[in-house]
């Protein structure tokens, strides 16, 4: 955490964008200077972004952050927040609220994890990657895109080594039937202390599955419409089960990130 | 430094400035000192647990926002037991706003919140009344004095009633209020909207009609408190729209005594430090050196005269 930030570790930060690229057609990647968020923001939490001439802020994973480094996101270029943010220029200014949310857990003492991305939601789980890697744990990461030329593998994990597999709608590969038996075949091959999603229902039920018939533990980053972003206003509830029975939590408090078995089909 | 203690109804208040309910939570703790408030107001607390209504529960449109929560809650029960101690390591005055389906289970409500660490009761007459086809208490005089006349005789707390601007009648409902035995109005809750998601073709909610809330509500929250104001002799305090120290200047000038913030502070969560910050600032470079002077000095002055 932040030293700087006290009692009160949430707050607007006002970055200094650095960089803002098209990613592909549909994304957008953007980089700003805000060390003391970048500094304090874990893989799997995410910020709520003021978005120019939109009224409310629009949430988002955390795709690159850390000491001295940049802090950066990766987004689908859906309507106008996001519009707007792809619209900023370097030296234009980024609204930041966070750090938000409660991470990933990462246990130094793995050998392997494997990660399952659908869409942009491999940003969510860029982050999560690159730190195992820096922390000697193996990264399996199957990443999911409709075509070629949607997959962000580059944008995933750029220099840093992981085991890729890439599959798309184009040539079926990212069917679940298959996907589910290229899952199997790397807990045979190099079996994983635990597996990660993000960025689609079909592939969480999957990961679901086979990761409880093969006892291994699991976390999903997951999605809902936000008001605040704060705990306050209980827009953002999901159906989750927890040891007291289902409830319904808040994604941008509890989560984003949930057991992998408690979040409930939607 | 200006005064910028206030009066409601028996209650002083530090500063004019509190949130608005469902928008506020100790959470907002992690951003700011809440202990710089004027009052503290909870969620709206119902007798039994509720569920809420089905997602997406907010959407965006124009410079607002739109709600349909449904107030979930575990219940006022279970809120005594868990949520209350945690309020009560604060040291500004609690508001909880209550809720309920008929006037006798907010009486029953009422005296169930009379406890130590409540300051008032505000209550959250917006809701559906079960006893009238599920149309809002605040809708009309009659049903809303009953549920705060129910309500004064359950407790000896200071008693807020919370109007709607679903009304054909905003002055004849405070008035009935004030007569029921209300120490003061918050004036208003959410306006009635509906947004269309286009891609879908189908209400942006999942509930349909959802509560209109933030800049875009403003006009029509000042012209409320502007009518509530001259129609009662209870304070009023506004709410709608508030985000900056001038805004909550604009009602206090138009009759409120105080101000609630709230969608403000999902785009900005220091909000209400700053409408705190601007209203004192305000005061200080136009010469006023008590905030409370500002109250109704836009009003109609024949009007205000008669007030006092
Ligand atoms: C915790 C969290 C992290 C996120 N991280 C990323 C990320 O790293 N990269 C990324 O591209 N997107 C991410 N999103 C989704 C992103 O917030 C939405 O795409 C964005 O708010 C859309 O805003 P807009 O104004 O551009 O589009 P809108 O016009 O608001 O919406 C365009 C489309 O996006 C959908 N949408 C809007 N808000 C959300 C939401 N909160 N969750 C899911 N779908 C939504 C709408 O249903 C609509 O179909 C994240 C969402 C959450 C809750
Ligand atoms: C997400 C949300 C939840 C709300 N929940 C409640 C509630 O539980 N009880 C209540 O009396 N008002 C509730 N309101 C209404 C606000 O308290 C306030 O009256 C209204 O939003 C107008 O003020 P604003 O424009 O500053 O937000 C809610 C508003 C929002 C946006
Ligand atoms: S978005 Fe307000 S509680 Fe999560």
């Amino acid at each position: 955490m932040d030293g700087s930030a006290g009692p009160f570790p949430v707050t607007t930060h006002l970055g200094r964008v650095i960089a803002s690229v098209p990613v592909g057609a549909r994304y957008h990647r953007l980089l700003a200077e805000a060390p003391a968020l970048s500094a304090a923001v874990e893989p799997g939490q995410f910020c709520h972004l003021l978005c120019p001439g939109a009224y409310l802020r629009r949430p988002m994973s955390v795709w690159r952050a850390g000491a001295q480094e940049p802090l950066g996101f990766l987004f689908r270029v859906a309507g106008p927040g996001t519009a707007a943010l792809a619209g900023l220029r370097e030296g234009d200014t980024l609204d930041a609220m966070g750090p938000l949310g409660r991470g990933f857990t990462l246990d130094p003492g793995w050998g392997r994890i494997l990660v399952l991305a659908r869409g942009v939601g491999l940003a969510t789980l860029s982050l999560l990657a690159r730190r195992a890697v820096s922390l000697d744990i193996g990264v399996t990461a199957i990443l999911s895109a409709r075509d070629p030329a949607d997959m962000m593998a580059e944008a995933f994990c750029g220099a840093v080594p992981m085991d890729l597999r890439l599959v798309h709608d184009s040539d079926g590969s990212s069917d679940p039937a298959a996907v589910g038996m290229m899952i199997e075949a790397e807990f045979i091959r190099a079996r994983p202390d635990a597996v990660f999603t993000c960025g689609s229902d079909r592939l969480l039920r999957l990961l679901q599955e086979i990761a409880a018939r093969h006892g291994v533990l699991g976390e999903a980053a997951i999605e809902q419409r936000m008001g605040c972003a704060l705990g306050l206003c209980f827009a953002c509830v999901r159906r989750i089960a927890t040891p007291d029975g289902p409830r319904d939590l808040r994604v941008c408090r509890e989560g984003p990130v949930f057991d992998l078995q408690s979040v409930e089909a939607w | 430094m200006p005064d910028l203690s206030v009066r409601i109804g028996g209650l002083t208040l530090a500063n004019p400035v509190m949130p608005a309910s469902g928008t506020f939570g100790p959470e907002l703790g992690e951003v700011f000192d809440l202990d710089r408030l004027g009052a503290l107001v909870t969620k709206s607390v119902t007798p039994e647990p509720r569920r809420g209504n089905p997602t997406p529960r907010v959407a965006e449109t124009g410079q607002g926002l739109l709600n349909s929560i449904g107030i979930p809650g575990k219940g006022i029960e279970a809120w005594i037991a868990y949520d209350l101690p945690v309020w009560r390591r604060f040291a500004a005055p609690l508001v909880v706003s209550l809720s309920a389906p008929t006037a006798s289970a907010f009486a029953e409500a009422a005296r169930a919140l009379t406890v130590e660490g409540v300051a008032a009761i505000e209550a959250n007459i917006s809701c559906p009344n079960l006893e009238a086809d599920g149309r809002a208490f605040a809708a009309e005089p009659g049903p809303a004095a009953a549920a705060i006349a129910a309500m004064r005789g359950a407790t000896r707390l200071p008693i807020w009633a919370k109007l709607s601007p679903n009304t054909g009648d905003a002055a004849a409902v405070a008035r009935a209020c004030e007569e029921a035995g209300a120490d003061a109005l918050v004036v208003a809750n959410t306006i009635l909207g509906l947004a269309i998601d286009l891609a879908t073709l189908r209400p942006a909610l999942g509930a349909g009609m959802g509560g209109y809330s933030g800049p875009g509500f403003k006009p029509i929250a000042l012209r409320l408190v502007w009518q509530c104001a001259q129609a009662v002799r209870i304070p009023v305090i506004g709410c709608g729209g508030i985000a900056t120290g001038q805004d909550a200047v604009e009602f206090l000038a138009a009759g409120a005594t105080a101000v609630q913030v709230g969608t403000a502070s999902f785009i900005q969560p220091a909000a209400m430090l700053q409408v705190i910050e601007g209203i004192s600032a305000f005061c200080t470079a136009r010469g006023f050196s008590r905030v409370s002077d500002l109250t109704g000095i836009a009003l109609p002055s024949l009007q205000r005269i008669a007030a006092e």
